[in-house]
């Protein structure tokens, strides 16, 4: 999987365009993500791609840059949701307090659920992960006085934020998409450090070849639980901004439709490359808004446009666009 | 609670365990002989269920439907082979789930054109519309049982294709090496697309079974996709013995969790499989080669 | 609410700069949004397996809105209905009550069609203070603390409906045993069964069996309850739960030996259910359309719908979708504005006949009292035409009564 772009990619290639735009990822993302209201459709939508690129971007961490293939992290999702959520609506605590809770939850559900599953390997640990995700759900589904079940978690709605002095109309979309977007921003710098530091490399070594990882003296199992929780902190804490977005944590953010939707967000946009995650999320949830007011039967378009991505854009549309520039540039 | 009900809930959950093997058998083929994860096999079991309400209206015989069903699914699982998952082969294991994926979403929605959204009946044929007083158990449908012995017969006929006929070795003997199977002068593409071709027409066939216990819906697959993946690896991706194993097993679990703890009995045969795989990491009769 | 207030202070210097340097572009706006169509936001899972319910919700909601524009509008504006698919999922439902309350700009929200949707979207409403008027079942968005000011329910809630149908077919000295989905819908209803029964009294409840919502196969729960040997089994779940449910149970037969009841008996479901499984059983309703030989608003709104759809009839869901429309159109007429708090005060107390017989709106919870249909399942043989579906038992009228109190679900009085 995209695995000779990502190769490629940490190899140093010049002074072309392609390694600029390299160095300049996180600046030159943001700045396309501090345009994204004013072209997408609607500010809610904008909050969403947002939210799930993040998502999207977490997953990939394990997915694309350790091989690790969880069919498991709508459950860091829902916890960074459930965390903040009830830390909000049955605690009271602050907005960013709450956000430091669902993050951490989110975390430590992942050390555990990683812990457990990464004794399986290829397809058996996408079912482990799943398992484990589906019993998270149930418990969340039962605890009813914790989680509102499945009438969902309510009462957590943020109208302001205080930073400082400042007061900010947090019911105001356009400054909910900058609040957001700061979160977003910091967590992607925090990612692009760690996959230029020699962890990335080392999450590498053990996607192509685990024997060989080890054999040269990397500590697999312990590299494969780092890569895991960290992949869980970062979509835990999408999960803590979807819950401040909606201003309710629907049982449904734990469900495998969720975990299904990061997968997809992913291969679509490009596995492995920093930007794809982001673009897989924006061409999906366009093509559900865009589509799903022009007709009920949208989900058939999604499908095609899955079915053609794998067949004739192999490496998502980010990573096909990547490798298309550096085969001309080359 | 009496010895009686704990009978009752017993048989009903062999009774269920056969729906369940029943269901995962088509997937399980597929996996096992091709290392190909169908994402699809819900949709192929729900279109199995709707192309036999096209073929009951035809000729109002379900018997015939039961025939024709299979075969017609089967017919387009090679056409999907052939045109979509051909060209993966070779690529890993994410592309073939990720295009199946796909085309569940597809099946799923053009069935909801042709169809409608809201699903529809389906009778029980009436040779085994009601049921019989069994002594201890009380009233069971007959169709059930016709269920189960539906599900024994076609397991039988499965091991003795795989296992005892030459075709049965070349398609093993496929999965295990394909390259020295070509290097034979066995076309292995053809294998290959018949394998899927049979693992469609099985999901299809579990699905036209299904439908006079569950009725039809464009939905009816996508619970059931996770249900076969569960009873897959809890016996081991690619044994068939595994499945069947598997499937009785969790009926029975899902079962008597639902005499004691209804409310959690959709959630253990989760936690049944969570506990398998961290006890066996390539579950029940799994090999291991298979799990990259 | 209140909380944004607080911050107009510091925020007003720069504000009121920005309204000066504005105002000229503001003018324009009012001047061309008294011709700009007044818009009525409406979402509804047409994707998933109430898309046959959803899409008679928008037929019906657009046939309010017709006959409204055709009376000259609100002071000759029009009125433009906005259907949103919510595709039965809750953050979806958040997301695009969102964006039509601020791309949009609509003036109210109506819809939803499950319990869990729309207490998501009244979460949205509620903190922005946008009219919601709901119309699907729930106990818990006319209680504290999820009640709102601007939200009212118009559907039945599962405390009438239950109610209703018990009260039905209750008899002292009966054994009755419940099946109930393990979710807010099925609990709800179970409790309205156990507390009419309650009421009446002499009731036996012997066993209370649940179930995961969204179960396939029931035949796991059959068991137990043919053991309990009940002279009424209530099925408390919806839609495919249902059908299903019902299907296997009968399969089992559990229908030889109890009543079966289930508290809401669906039109559509039953369509898509066989008319053998759902034979005899009875459940309750808003609405069915024959009621209309002795309800004249039913007469005239079948008589529209036919007119509209060349001679179909209105399912119950279908008919909240006009009843939720004509709630706030009547009252936008009344107020002669889209002012929420307007619209709001034009709500609370009023009293409407506007398609099955008198309702009132009770102001303490926002609750629309009317009336409980009770109906039962024809036999395949004695359904005259594709429409007859069912046989009008009874109609337990409109009543505080078959409410639970003000003070049950948290209101304070005088607040």
């Amino acid at each position: 999987m995209t695995r000779d772009i990502a190769a490629a990619r940490i190899m140093p290639s010049g002074a072309d365009w392609s390694a600029t735009a390299q160095r300049w990822r996180v600046p030159l993302l943001t700045v396309a993500l501090a345009a994204l209201p004013w072209i997408v459709p609607s500010q809610a939508l904008a909050v969403n791609i947002l939210i799930f690129g993040l998502y999207a971007t977490g997953f990939n961490l394990l997915f694309g840059f350790a091989g690790m293939l969880s069919f498991g992290h709508a459950a860091f999702f829902g916890a960074g949701a459930y965390g903040a959520g009830i830390a909000l609506a049955r605690y009271g605590v602050g907005w960013f307090g709450a956000i430091a809770i669902g993050v951490a939850v989110a975390g430590v559900l992942a050390l555990l659920i990683g812990a457990l599953s990464i004794r399986s390997r290829g397809i058996y640990f996408s079912m482990v992960t799943l398992a484990l995700a589906q019993l998270v759900y149930y418990v969340a589904f039962q605890a009813t006085d914790w989680t509102g079940g499945e009438n969902g978690l309510r009462g957590l709605t943020v109208s302001v934020i205080h930073i400082g002095p400042l007061a900010l109309n947090f019911l105001d979309p356009v400054t909910k998409y900058y609040v957001i977007l700061v979160f977003v921003v910091a967590a992607l710098y925090a990612i692009s450090r760690l996959l230029n530091a020699p962890f990335g490399a080392a999450m590498e070594a053990v996607r192509e070849n685990e024997s060989r990882a080890a054999a040269i003296g990397y500590d697999v199992k312990r590299i494969k639980l780092i890569a895991f929780t960290l992949s869980g902190l970062v979509c835990g804490l999408a999960g803590t901004l979807d819950a401040l977005h909606l201003s309710i944590v629907p049982i449904d953010t734990l469900f495998y439709q969720t975990s299904g939707l990061a997968v997809m967000m992913v291969l679509l946009g490009g596995s492995g490359t920093f930007l794809g995650p982001f673009v897989g999320a924006a061409i999906f949830l366009l093509i559900e808004d865009v589509f799903s007011i022009w007709t009920p039967h949208w989900q058939l378009f999604v499908g095609i446009v899955f079915i053609l991505a794998v067949l004739f854009l192999p490496r998502g549309v980010w990573g096909t666009l990547a490798a298309w520039h550096k085969r001309r540039s080359a | 609670m009496t010895l009686d009900l704990i009978v009752a809930q017993l048989f009903t959950g062999v009774a269920l365990g056969a729906v369940f093997v029943l269901l995962s058998t088509g997937l399980s083929v597929i996996f096992g002989m091709l290392g190909v994860v169908n994402f699809a096999h819900g949709a192929f079991y729900m279109t199995g269920a709707y192309a036999g309400v096209f073929v009951l209206a035809l000729t109002g015989n379900f018997w015939i439907a039961l025939v024709a069903v299979p075969v017609l699914i089967g017919v387009m699982g090679l056409g999907v082979e052939r045109f979509l998952i051909r060209p993966l082969y070779g690529r890993g294991q994410d592309y073939p789930l990720l295009l199946t994926f796909g085309l569940g979403y597809v099946l799923i929605e053009v069935v909801r054109i042709l169809f409608g959204t809201d699903g529809m009946p389906f009778e029980t044929p009436p040779l085994l519309s009601g049921g019989l007083d069994i002594e201890g158990l009380g009233y069971f449908p007959a169709y059930r049982l016709f269920v189960i012995a539906m599900t024994a017969a076609l397991m039988l006929g499965l091991w003795i294709l795989l296992e005892r006929t030459r075709y049965g070795l070349i398609i093993r003997g496929a999965a295990r090496d394909p390259e020295i199977l070509s290097v034979l002068g066995v076309d292995t593409r053809k294998v290959f697309l018949l394998v899927f071709g049979l693992g469609t027409g099985l999901a299809a066939l579990a699905g036209l079974l299904a439908a006079p216990m569950r009725s039809v819906n464009p939905e009816m697959g996508v619970a059931v996709l996770i249900e076969a993946f569960v009873v897959t690896v809890i016996g081991g991706m690619g044994s068939l013995l595994g499945g069947a194993v598997a499937g009785m097993l969790v009926g029975i679990v899902v079962s008597m969790t639902a005499l004691w703890m209804p409310e959690m009995s959709e959630i253990s045969m989760f936690a049944l499989m969570a506990l398998v795989l961290l006890v066996r990491p390539h579950g029940l009769f799994g090999r291991g080669a298979l799990a990259r | 609410m209140h909380e944004t207030k607080t911050t107009i202070g510091r925020r007003t210097l720069l504000g009121g700069t920005i309204a000066t340097l504005a105002a000229p572009a503001l003018l324009l706006r009012v001047a061309r949004a008294a011709d700009e169509p007044i818009r009525i936001g409406f979402p509804t899972p047409l994707t998933g397996p109430f898309g046959a319910e959803a899409k008679d919700q928008v037929r019906c909601a657009e046939l309010a809105i017709k006959q409204f524009n055709a009376a000259g509008g609100l002071k000759g504006r029009q009125v433009e209905l906005l259907v949103r698919d919510d595709k039965l999922n809750r953050g979806e439902a958040a997301t695009r009550t969102l964006e039509l309350i601020e791309k949009d700009k609509v003036a109210c929200i109506v819809g939803a069609l499950s319990s869990s949707v729309q207490l998501a979207v009244n979460e949205v409403t509620k903190a922005r203070g946008m009219l919601y008027v709901s119309i699907s079942q729930s106990d818990t968005i006319t209680a504290m603390p999820d009640f709102s000011r601007t939200t009212f329910h118009e559907a039945l809630n599962p405390h009438m409906t239950a109610g209703a149908v018990a009260r039905h077919v209750f008899k002292p000295g009966m054994k009755v045993a419940i099946l109930l989905a393990d979710y807010a819908y099925g609990q709800e209803m179970a409790a309205g069964f156990r507390s009419a029964a309650a009421a009446i009294g002499g009731i036996d409840i012997v066993l209370e069996q649940k179930h995961p919502f969204g179960a396939a196969d029931y035949s796991t729960f059959l068991p137990r309850l043919r053991a309990a040997k009940a002279d009424v089994v209530c099925i408390c779940n919806f839609g495919r739960d249902q059908a299903n449910s019902i299907k296997q149970a009968v399969d089992f037969g559990l229908k030889r030996q109890s009543k079966i009841v289930v508290p809401v008996l669906l039109y559509n479901q039953r369509l898509a259910g066989s008319p053998e499984a759902f034979e005899g059983i009875i459940g309750g309703s808003n609405y069915y359309w024959t009621i209309e030989d002795h309800v004249p608003t039913a007469k005239a709104f079948n008589d529209a719908y036919r007119a509209d759809t060349s001679g179909g009839v209105p399912s119950d869901y279908g008919a909240y979708g006009y009843a939720g429309i004509r709630l706030v159109l009547d009252a936008m007429r009344r107020a002669g504005s889209v002012d929420a708090d307007a619209l709001v005060h034009q709500i609370e107390n009023a009293k409407y006949d506007t398609y099955k017989g008198p309702e009132t709106m009770r102001a303490c919870d926002h609750q629309a009292v009317q009336s409980v249909l009770i109906l039962q399942s024809k036999a395949k043989a004695a359904m005259k035409n594709a429409t007859d579906l069912f046989d009008v038992l009874a109609m337990d009228d409109g009543s505080e009564a078959n409410l639970r109190s003000c003070a049950d679900l948290g209101h304070v009085a005088g607040k």
